[in-house]
C-alpha cells in the first residue's frame, strides 16, 4: 500500500488522501475544441514519473504535490501546495 | 465429462513470421477470443498473437471470474448478456471444460438509495432482455443463508436485485480453451515476444516493433492489458483511459456450501466461492493511477472489515493469499472498442473490472469488424467517437466493483 508522507502531518496511509490528478495535455495539440475534449477526457496515463496532487482530507486538510513513480508507486517528493514546505523524506 | 479430469490442453506455441493479415497484441481472453472468432467465423487464419509474457499472465489470470449481465444502460445490458449467452454455450461450441457454473448473483442495498437503485436495476435489465428480479430479506436469507440480515447493526440488508444467470468460470480455461482452438485452425500464438510499439506510414498502421525486429501486417489489434495507453501512444493515438491497480484475495477451504455470489456497492466488495472451495473476495480500484502490482496490509483490513460485516462465518476462516490486477478505467465505465483513427490500428480497451465478463462478445465482436470492415451494431456504442460527440455512457451497473 502507497504510504505518503504530508508535510504537516508526517506519514500517513494513502486512504486518509483524496488523489488530484493534474490534466496534462500535448503541447503540439493547438485547436482549442481538441485541447478540451483532450483535457476533458484523455489521458496521459504515465508509465514512469508523475506529478500529482493529494489532499489530506483526514488530516490538515491542505494540498500538497507529489512526484511518484507510476511502475512502482515509490514517492520521490512531497511539497505542501500552501506552504512550499517539503516532507522530511520523500516517503 | 468430469471437469477436473479431462484431456489434457494441448498448446503449440509459435516462432513468430515476419508478417501477417492481422496482428493482435495481448495474448489475453480479448486478444485470443478475437484469434478464435476471426478463424472460427470468417475462415481468417493469417493470424499472429503476441504475448510479452506467458498467455492469460495479465488480467485473464487475475480477476475475479464474475459473469454477468446486470448492467446499468442499455447498450451495456445488451452485450454483456449476449456475452453471457456465450460464456453458456462455450463448452459445447469449443469442446472444452471452462468449469462454467451458474450460481446466481445478489446485489444487495443497505439504504433507501441503494434500494431505489437496485429495483432500477432490475426494470432496466428486464427491459434489455437480462433476467434480473428484485428480492425482500427473507428471499435474500434463503438465498445466500449466511447473510447477517442486521449488517453487523450498520449495514442492514433491506432487499437486493437478484440476477439468477450469474455465473462463474475458471478464468485459465476459457483463456486455453480459446488459445487451443485459434492454433488448431492456424493461429500463431507467441509466448514472450513484447511489442514496443505500433509502425506506421502517413495515416496507416503497418506493423509492430517487437524485441525480435518489426512485424508487418495492414492490422493491428491492440488487446493489451495494463499498457494499451502507452502503446497506442507510439501510433499517436490519445486514449480516455487511466490504470488503477485493483486487489483481491482468497480465504482457506470454507467446508461449507456458498453457492451464490454476493456484491455489495455501498460496501465496495463481493464474494463468491470458488470450486477449490475457497471464498474469493475482491474489491474496488484503488485510488491513484499506477502499474505497480504490489498488495498491501491496509486492503487486506479494510476489505475483509468490510466482508465480515454481512458475512460473520468468514471469521474463521484464514487468508491464503492475495494478488492484484491493473485495470484500464474509462471516464464512463463503460469499454473503448474500435477505430482509433489510424486505418487498420483498432482498439479493445477500458476493460476496467468488467473484462473476463465480455471476453466472448468482445471477441466475437472485434473479429467481426476485422472481417468485414464494418463496426457491428451491439459495439457501435462504445467506440472512442462517443467522448467528442457527447453520448458517453455513463453506467451505474459497472462502477460498483466486479
Amino acid at each position: 500500500m502507497l504510504r505518503l508522507v504530508c508535510p504537516h502531518c508526517g506519514e500517513r496511509s494513502v486512504v486518509e488522501f483524496r488523489y488530484g490528478e493534474i490534466p496534462t495535455v500535448p503541447e503540439e495539440m493547438t485547436d482549442p475544441a481538441a485541447r478540451d475534449l483532450d483535457r476533458a477526457f484523455m489521458r496521459t496515463n504515465t508509465e514512469g514519473v508523475v506529478t500529482e496532487r493529494w489532499f489530506h482530507e483526514a488530516g490538515c486538510r491542505r494540498w500538497m504535490t507529489v512526484r511518484r513513480d507510476s511502475r512502482t508507486d515509490h514517492v520521490l517528493e512531497t511539497v505542501s501546495r500552501s506552504s512550499g514546505r517539503p516532507s522530511d523524506r520523500p516517503a | 465429462m468430469n471437469e477436473f479430469v479431462e484431456r489434457r490442453v494441448k498448446l503449440r506455441f509459435s516462432e513468430p513470421r515476419r508478417s501477417y493479415d492481422v496482428v493482435i497484441v495481448g495474448g489475453g481472453g480479448h486478444g485470443l477470443a478475437t484469434a478464435y472468432y476471426l478463424a472460427t467465423r470468417h475462415g481468417i487464419t493469417n493470424v499472429a498473437v503476441l504475448e510479452r509474457g506467458y498467455i492469460g499472465a495479465g488480467n485473464s489470470g487475475r480477476n475475479t471470474t464474475v459473469i454477468r449481465a446486470n448492467y446499468g444502460v442499455p447498450a451495456t445490458v445488451r452485450f454483456y448478456q449476449h456475452s453471457l449467452e456465450l460464456y453458456q454455450r462455450l463448452e459445447a461450441e469449443t469442446d472444452r471444460s471452462i468449469m462454467h457454473q451458474e450460481k446466481g448473483l445478489l446485489w444487495l442495498a443497505h439504504t433507501e438509495m441503494g434500494l431505489r437503485a437496485e429495483r432500477a436495476r432490475a426494470r432496466i435489465n428486464t427491459a434489455c432482455g437480462s433476467e434480473t428480479l428484485f428480492v425482500e430479506p427473507d428471499e435474500i436469507k434463503r438465498i445466500c443463508p449466511q447473510l447477517d440480515l442486521a449488517g453487523a447493526g450498520r449495514y442492514p440488508i433491506l432487499g437486493a436485485s437478484y440476477h439468477p444467470h450469474g455465473a462463474t468460470a475458471r478464468h485459465d480455461r476459457v483463456v486455453w480453451a480459446y488459445a487451443e482452438g485459434a492454433m488448431d485452425r492456424g493461429v500463431d500464438v507467441v509466448q514472450r515476444l513484447a511489442v514496443n510499439g505500433i509502425r506506421t506510414a502517413g495515416d496507416r498502421v503497418v506493423g509492430v516493433a517487437t524485441d525480435q525486429g518489426p512485424i508487418e501486417a495492414p492490422v493491428v489489434l491492440s488487446a493489451v492489458g495494463g499498457h494499451v495507453t502507452s502503446l497506442c501512444s507510439t501510433a499517436g493515438v490519445r486514449l480516455p483511459i487511466r490504470t488503477h491497480p485493483l486487489q483481491a484475495f482468497v480465504t482457506n477451504h470454507y467446508q461449507g456450501t456458498f453457492e451464490a455470489i454476493v456484491a455489495s456497492t455501498e460496501l465496495l466488495f463481493y464474494a463468491s466461492q470458488t470450486a477449490r472451495g475457497e471464498m474469493l473476495i475482491g474489491a474496488e480500484i484503488d485510488r491513484q493511477p499506477s502499474y505497480s502490482y504490489r498488495s498491501s496490509f491496509d486492503f487486506l483490513a479494510s476489505c475483509s472489515g468490510r466482508a465480515l460485516a454481512l458475512l460473520p462465518f468468514m471469521a474463521n476462516l484464514r487468508i491464503l493469499r492475495q494478488w492484484t490486477g491493473v485495470c484500464d478505467m474509462s471516464p464512463d465505465y463503460t469499454p473503448v472498442m474500435g477505430e482509433t483513427g489510424v486505418e487498420g490500428l483498432l482498439v479493445t480497451t477500458g476493460w476496467g473490472t468488467w473484462g473476463f465478463k465480455a471476453i466472448p462478445a468482445g471477441g466475437e465482436a472485434m473479429a467481426e469488424l476485422i472481417a468485414t470492415g464494418q463496426t457491428p451494431a451491439m459495439i457501435a456504442p462504445f467506440s472512442i467517437d462517443r467522448f467528442a460527440s457527447d453520448r458517453t455512457l455513463a453506467d451505474r451497473g459497472s462502477s460498483g466493483t466486479h
